[in-house]
């Protein structure tokens, strides 16, 4: 598989200046590239539109060549660098893996998920141990594509390092794209095969 | 360091009382028996797990604890014990935070406003602008409200505030997550100058990579409490210099070192373990880490283990 953007361009208003103008990229599937910029230049934009979160003016997402799916489980997964904003506050855990049918023992070993977290609230983890819920509930069987939006960056180094070993396993037994955006050179350095630098396929002015 | 402390933290406990099912109730004891000290012209780095306790140190330093949380211990200014209301009056003033979310923004109001304070003077306009340059913000972010702002950029307005807010301690929780590279080293470049210029700096972090080249001692943070505080300077030398089990682990699980993470986790406050918090991962535990452990010194710098040589 493969997914693509095609000639983007993308603004938060009418009269707002645009973000995104005229981008494009490719993603295989296997592949594990890393999106790289300055800050404030459009990375979590572009990997929401790709996501499917937002819509962008002009341009298209295609998988294999076709838009993305509009219902339905997606099977490109966006995992965000804040977890207790990405899960319901008033579910248990229990709850949050059943949802996308990832409840089952396999996922939880493979995550490092305890069986004691299950009947806990979001508020009583922390947020390396949400976070892992988050990557759960994004690996299941349908996902093809994983983008990952400074996953790991509100995390200790230790938990960072399990968090992404747990996942590179995943990815890689899988074969599943992955995009990640992350401004710590040197775990880029570690995860990506290819990294895309935003500021030289923008061509909106500065 | 034979200059008075500006900041002392003294056995330093923090509780929340929280509601179980229906009327019962129990204590999370979030912090326990924490000791720190920061003096003028130094930056203390805090490096630690999350959830360990860092933000909600920043927090009791402030008097910014939500109403069910309890504290005892003693959290000291130049020498003097704060009280709530001392707290509140010195807060903006002589001591400022850079808040971790940066949600802490008011969403009604400008950037300009909010970095300024209220009546600014010429001085301060001056030095709001001259802040912005340093940290590439244009004119055109004054005027804007914080949703048009990029992660990266409202973190960066937050850091201005503390900056020119003049005080004499700094507490800056997470200033550089969404900042690349070059601005993440811009943000404590500026924190340096300030410690540089007598001021003190508790520089809470992930980033502990920066952090070693920037601080002059760190202190390890693991499940509320302190295991270990030394200089900067062993975190650089690596693992051998360390004393911690746990500090050997922050710089292994480095991507830069090997990327190795130890297994486990950090316990929940509500079933801390007995003895020495990091003792269920600890691959040295024995029979006596059951018992409370205190600080203790060990080649110069403090540690929170028996085992430590």
């Amino acid at each position: 598989m493969r997914i693509e953007a095609k000639n983007i361009s993308f603004r938060y208003g009418a009269k707002s200046p645009w973000i995104l103008q005229d981008v494009s990229l490719s993603i295989e599937e296997g592949e594990r590239v890393g999106l790289v910029g300055p800050s404030g230049y459009g990375k979590s934009t572009l990997i929401r539109i790709m996501a499917g979160y937002l819509r962008p003016q002009k341009g298209e997402i295609l998988l294999d060549g076709k838009p993305l799916p509009r219902k339905g489980i997606s099977p490109v997964q966006l995992i965000y660098q804040h977890p207790e904003k990405a899960i319901n506050p008033r579910w248990k855990m229990k709850k949050v893996l059943q949802e996308s049918g990832m409840y089952r023992d396999e996922v939880m070993e493979a995550l490092g998920i305890e069986k004691d977290w299950l009947e806990r609230y979001p508020r009583e983890l922390s947020g390396g141990e949400l976070q892992r819920f988050c990557v759960a509930r994004s690996l299941f069987h349908g996902t093809h594509f994983l983008f990952a939006d400074e996953m790991s960056t509100m995390l200790d180094v230790i938990t960072q390092a399990q968090i992404w070993n747990l996942m590179l396993k995943e990815v890689e037994e899988r074969r599943l794209g992955l995009l990640m955006v992350t401004h710590n050179k040197e775990l880029a350095k570690k995860i990506c095969d290819r990294e895309i630098r935003l500021e030289e396929i923008n061509s909106k002015d500065l | 360091m034979e200059k008075e402390p500006i900041l002392t933290v003294k056995d330093l406990s923090v509780s929340f009382h929280m509601y179980d099912t229906g009327l019962e109730q129990y204590d999370l004891k979030v912090i326990s028996n924490l000791n720190l000290d920061v003096c003028p012209g130094e930056i203390v780095a805090i490096a630690g797990s999350s959830g360990s306790g860092k933000s909600l140190l920043a927090h009791a330093v402030m008097g910014l604890l939500p109403g069910n949380a309890a504290m005892s211990g003693e959290i000291s200014y130049r020498g003097r014990v704060l009280s709530q209301k001392d707290k509140e009056k010195l807060r903006g003033k002589e001591m400022a935070l850079v808040p971790q979310s940066v949600a802490y923004l008011d969403p009604l109001m400008k950037v300009e406003a909010q970095v300024r304070g209220s009546k600014p003077d010429r001085e301060r306009i001056a030095a709001q602008r001259e802040i912005f340059k340093r940290f590439h913000l244009d004119e055109k972010t004054e005027k804007l409200y914080p949703f048009q702002l990029s992660g990266g950029m409202a973190r960066r307005v937050l850091v201005s505030t503390a900056v020119i807010s003049g005080a004499e301690l700094i507490i800056a929780d997470e200033p550089t997550p969404g900042l690349d590279l070059e601005m993440a080293l811009e943000a404590l470049k500026v924190f340096r100058e300030l410690a540089d210029e007598g001021k003190a700096v508790v520089l809470i972090t992930h980033d502990i990579d920066l952090a070693f080249h920037i601080a002059d001692r760190i202190a390890v943070f693991y499940a509320g409490t302190t295991v270990e505080i030394t200089e900067a300077e062993d975190f650089r030398k690596g693992p051998e210099a360390l004393r911690h089990p746990y500090s050997k682990a922050l710089w292994e699980a480095l991507p830069q070192n090997g990327f190795k993470p130890i297994a486990g986790f950090q316990p929940y406050a509500k079933y801390l373990p007995e003895g020495c918090l990091f003792s269920p991962r600890c691959p040295y535990k024995t029979k006596e880490c059951e018992q409370e452990i205190p600080m203790r010194e060990v080649r110069g710098g403090y540690v929170r283990c028996i085992h430590a040589d």
